[in-house]
């Protein structure tokens, strides 16, 4: 199964898409600003100036006299070395100044700024207005202007500033949201281990409260392995029960049948009833290996892995068998190292499925045979069988561990041909 | 045919005679021509040839192939010739700070991105348009004959003293500029104005001592030189220094309350034919050797003496340029200067 989208992505898009957003509206805002505050300056500094002229005009027997202090045009000088106009003019027409000059509209008590052409270049005027002489009122309109060059160059650092500000402020918050986008996908990762790391039968409801998000995900896990604990559970008991109420029946209908065979002296009855015997023995082995293989099919896929000696293995499989091979009068012989010969496994399936190999080597081997069972340590650990019996004569061995399959030298003797199946599924 | 060709010429002497009335005043005019010449390189300049003689040779012989007309004008004329005339000029150089400013204000001036200027203290170049190069101090030159022994006066205050304690003595024996016509004299006093009030009272003493007024530092030179002014006060430092070294007979005082630094400057007008050429006299006079003759920029000599005052080119020299501010400007001094004779 293949993802399908990524929420981790998702989550980081949609934080940087409104980082974007919020980056230019943040160089928006801070441009806006500073270019605000640097025309207020220019314009504070204007008015100053045009204050000061105004403030140092005076009237002489009714003729209006202006000396311009040095400071109300040099104070314009500071901020750049942008040029300077001004005019002053009274009812009566220009005073002083540059005639074309237009004034920017005011009101008595407050200046008035505008912003136009004024030989070829943008200005910026500010007009201010006094009122002069004792009896008649004489109305003075004294307008400073300046270019406004040292307000595109500041402007222009606002810009670049602006920009940085932005830029920095984006790639930082780009940074953070990654880090956010992964811690808060971090409890996901967490219960996703905590759920890979158990084992094949730890079907425990999840211990650790996940965060309100993933509550119903981890309800819905719960609620799934609770009802697979259970059907688990059914299974195993519908095993060990059928294997209890089979063998347990045919042991007794077989008992009985030995009874009655050993009373027995007429030889036709005989021989029916040592036919009904090996139908028995028949059947039973068959419903044995069948409950085998159904507990070999439901333990491999909830395979228990742990060390398993397989000399101690051997040598239960073997006195298992012993009685069989004795009634057959083989002799079952062990070949065992010294030191223990562990591999990793569920010893309930290795032990099926050596039993089904050393039981086929018993009963299929001629009578009066040894068996020999070897255990051998190395790069590979093996157990080897080797008997006397008539071999799978060449036969396709995938063929013979098929269900119910038997090979072809085997048809007097008792077997249901699961035997082989069970040892290849094991393995 | 005869007639009709002199009546071609009659026109065209008319013609000249219309443009004569119409120009500014030319007192003289100099052409250093090149061979093979190249280009032509116009300069209107209110600095006497052999001020500058020396640096246009200089100039041409880095640049061969310019020829150089130099035309020698007064600072009024000069910004007269540009300002309204709309004459045609590539390069102009004048020692009147204020109406280079106004020029280069009024938009008559072009930028010049000089690297040179970089180097430049920021109070002696303005807008990329007009560039300083030269510092010159103006200062009070006494006579030493008619000092003698006695102590001469090292500041304006000390100058006033003397001047009130002994008016017979200095009666019509102290020379000044007569500020009215534009120009360094005009420069230097409103300067003073604005910087002491002590300049006031000076001009008060000096009227009525009958102060004599000149047009220029040169003649002022010659007549402390020669013991007819016992000293004349606003002076051409540089003019003085040469004419010190040439004749003699006088002291040049610095005062030491403070001396007003006059700047030099050049400015490529917007009309200039020749911006090119214009663009590479800038740069050569900004680097200008002491062995020009003239003191370049130096801004450590500031930093030596406190008392020396650059005056700052910007906007603040428009001030002084303005009708009504002028004219009361002039009000009070002729008032000062005229008190006893009243006004020629």
């Amino acid at each position: 199964m293949k993802p399908r989208g990524s929420i981790r992505r998702r989550l980081v898009l949609q934080l940087v898409g409104v980082e974007a957003i919020l980056s230019v509206a943040l160089f928006v805002v801070v441009r806006a600003v500073a270019q605000r505050a640097a025309e207020g300056t220019q314009d504070d500094i204007l008015a100053a100036s045009a204050t000061s002229i105004a403030d140092s005009l005076r009237t002489e027997g009714g003729q209006i006299r202006l000396e311009l202090p040095y400071s109300a045009l040099s104070m314009l000088g500071t901020l750049h070395e942008d040029r300077v106009f001004y005019r002053v003019e009274a009812q009566g027409g220009i005073l002083t100044g540059y005639a074309d000059l237009r004034p920017a509209r005011a009101q008595a008590g407050r200046p008035g700024f505008s912003t136009y052409d004024y030989r070829g270049e943008d200005v910026r005027a500010v007009t201010v207005l006094r009122s002069l002489g004792a009896g008649t009122q004489q109305e003075v309109a004294v307008t400073v202007a300046q270019t406004r060059q040292g307000l595109e160059a500041i402007s222009r650092k606002i810009t670049a500033t602006a920009t940085a500000v932005g830029a920095g402020f984006f790639l930082l918050a780009t940074a953070l949201s990654l880090l956010a986008a992964n811690h808060a996908l971090a409890p996901i990762a967490r219960r996703t281990e905590a759920v890979t790391r158990r084992g094949p039968s730890d079907l425990r409801p999840l211990s650790v409260a996940p965060p309100a998000e993933l509550w119903p995900l981890a309800r819905a896990l719960n609620g799934f392995m609770a009802r697979l604990r259970g059907s688990l559970a059914r299974t195993e008991d519908f095993i060990a029960e059928a294997a209890h109420r089979v063998r347990t029946p045919l042991a007794t209908v077989r008992a009985q049948a030995e009874l009655v065979h050993r009373r027995l002296n007429d030889p036709d009855k005989r021989r029916a009833v040592r036919e009904m015997i090996r139908a028995i023995d028949e059947t039973s082995r068959s419903a044995g290996q069948m409950l085998d293989h159904a507990m070999v099919g439901f333990r491999s896929e909830n395979m228990e892995r742990r060390p398993v000696d397989l000399r101690d293995l051997v040598r239960e499989t073997c006195n298992r068998l012993a009685p069989t091979a004795d009634l057959r009068e083989i002799v079952l012989r062990q070949d065992l190292p010294d030191a223990p010969v562990t591999v990793e496994g569920d010893p309930i399936l290795l032990q099926a499925a050596f039993l089904n190999i050393l039981d086929n080597a018993v009963k299929y081997g001629p009578h009066d045979s040894a068996v020999t069972v070897s255990v051998t340590d190395g790069a590979q650990v093996a157990i080897t069988v080797r008997d006397r019996g008539p071999g799978f004569g060449g036969a396709d061995l995938k063929a013979l561990t098929g269900r119910y399959v038997r090979g072809e030298s085997t048809a007097h003797v008792v077997g249901s041909g699961l035997g082989l199946t069970i040892a290849q599924a094991v393995a | 045919m005869r007639i009709v060709v002199s009546a071609a010429r009659l026109m065209l002497a008319l013609m000249a005679v219309a443009q004569a009335a119409l120009a500014f005043e030319i007192e003289d005019h100099a052409v250093f021509p090149a061979s093979p010449e190249r280009s032509v390189l116009r300069i209107i300049s209110t600095a006497d040839l052999d001020v500058f003689r020396p640096i246009l040779l200089a100039f041409q012989a880095e640049n061969p192939g310019v020829t150089l007309d130099y035309t020698i004008t007064g600072t009024s004329q000069l910004m007269a010739a540009l300002h309204e005339e709309g004459a045609s000029f590539d390069l102009a150089i004048s020692s009147a700070m204020d109406l280079q400013t106004k020029l280069a204000n009024d938009g008559f001036a072009q930028a010049h991105a000089s690297p040179a200027a970089e180097t430049l203290p920021d109070w002696a170049a303005w807008r990329n348009e007009v560039f300083g190069f030269t510092q010159e101090p103006a200062v009070i030159i006494v006579s030493r004959a008619f000092f003698g022994d006695d102590d001469v006066p090292q500041n304006r205050e000390e100058l006033i003293r003397p001047l009130r304690g002994n008016p017979d003595r200095f009666r019509g024996k102290i020379g000044t500029y007569d500020v009215r016509p534009l120009g360094f004299g005009y420069l230097v006093a409103t300067q003073d104005s604005r910087r002491s009030e002590a300049f006031w009272r000076l001009m008060e003493v000096m009227g009525s001592l009958e102060a004599r007024l000149y047009c220029c530092s040169g003649e002022m030179i010659r007549d402390v030189a020669k013991g007819r002014l016992a000293l004349a006060y606003n002076v051409l430092g540089s003019y003085a220094a040469a004419e010190l070294r040439r004749v003699g007979g006088f002291e040049i005082v610095e005062p030491t309350d403070f001396v007003n630094v006059m700047l030099r400057s050049a400015l490529i007008p917007k009309s200039a034919a020749n911006p090119g050429d214009a663009r590479r006299m800038v740069d050569f006079l900004l680097t200008l050797a002491a062995a020009s003759g003239l003191p370049a920029i130096d801004p450590d000599a500031l930093r030596a003496n406190s008392a020396l005052h650059p005056i700052r080119f910007g906007p603040g020299l428009l001030v002084f340029l303005d009708r009504m501010t002028r004219d009361s400007f002039l009000n009070s001094w002729e008032s000062s200067l005229f008190q006893v004779r009243g006004l020629p």
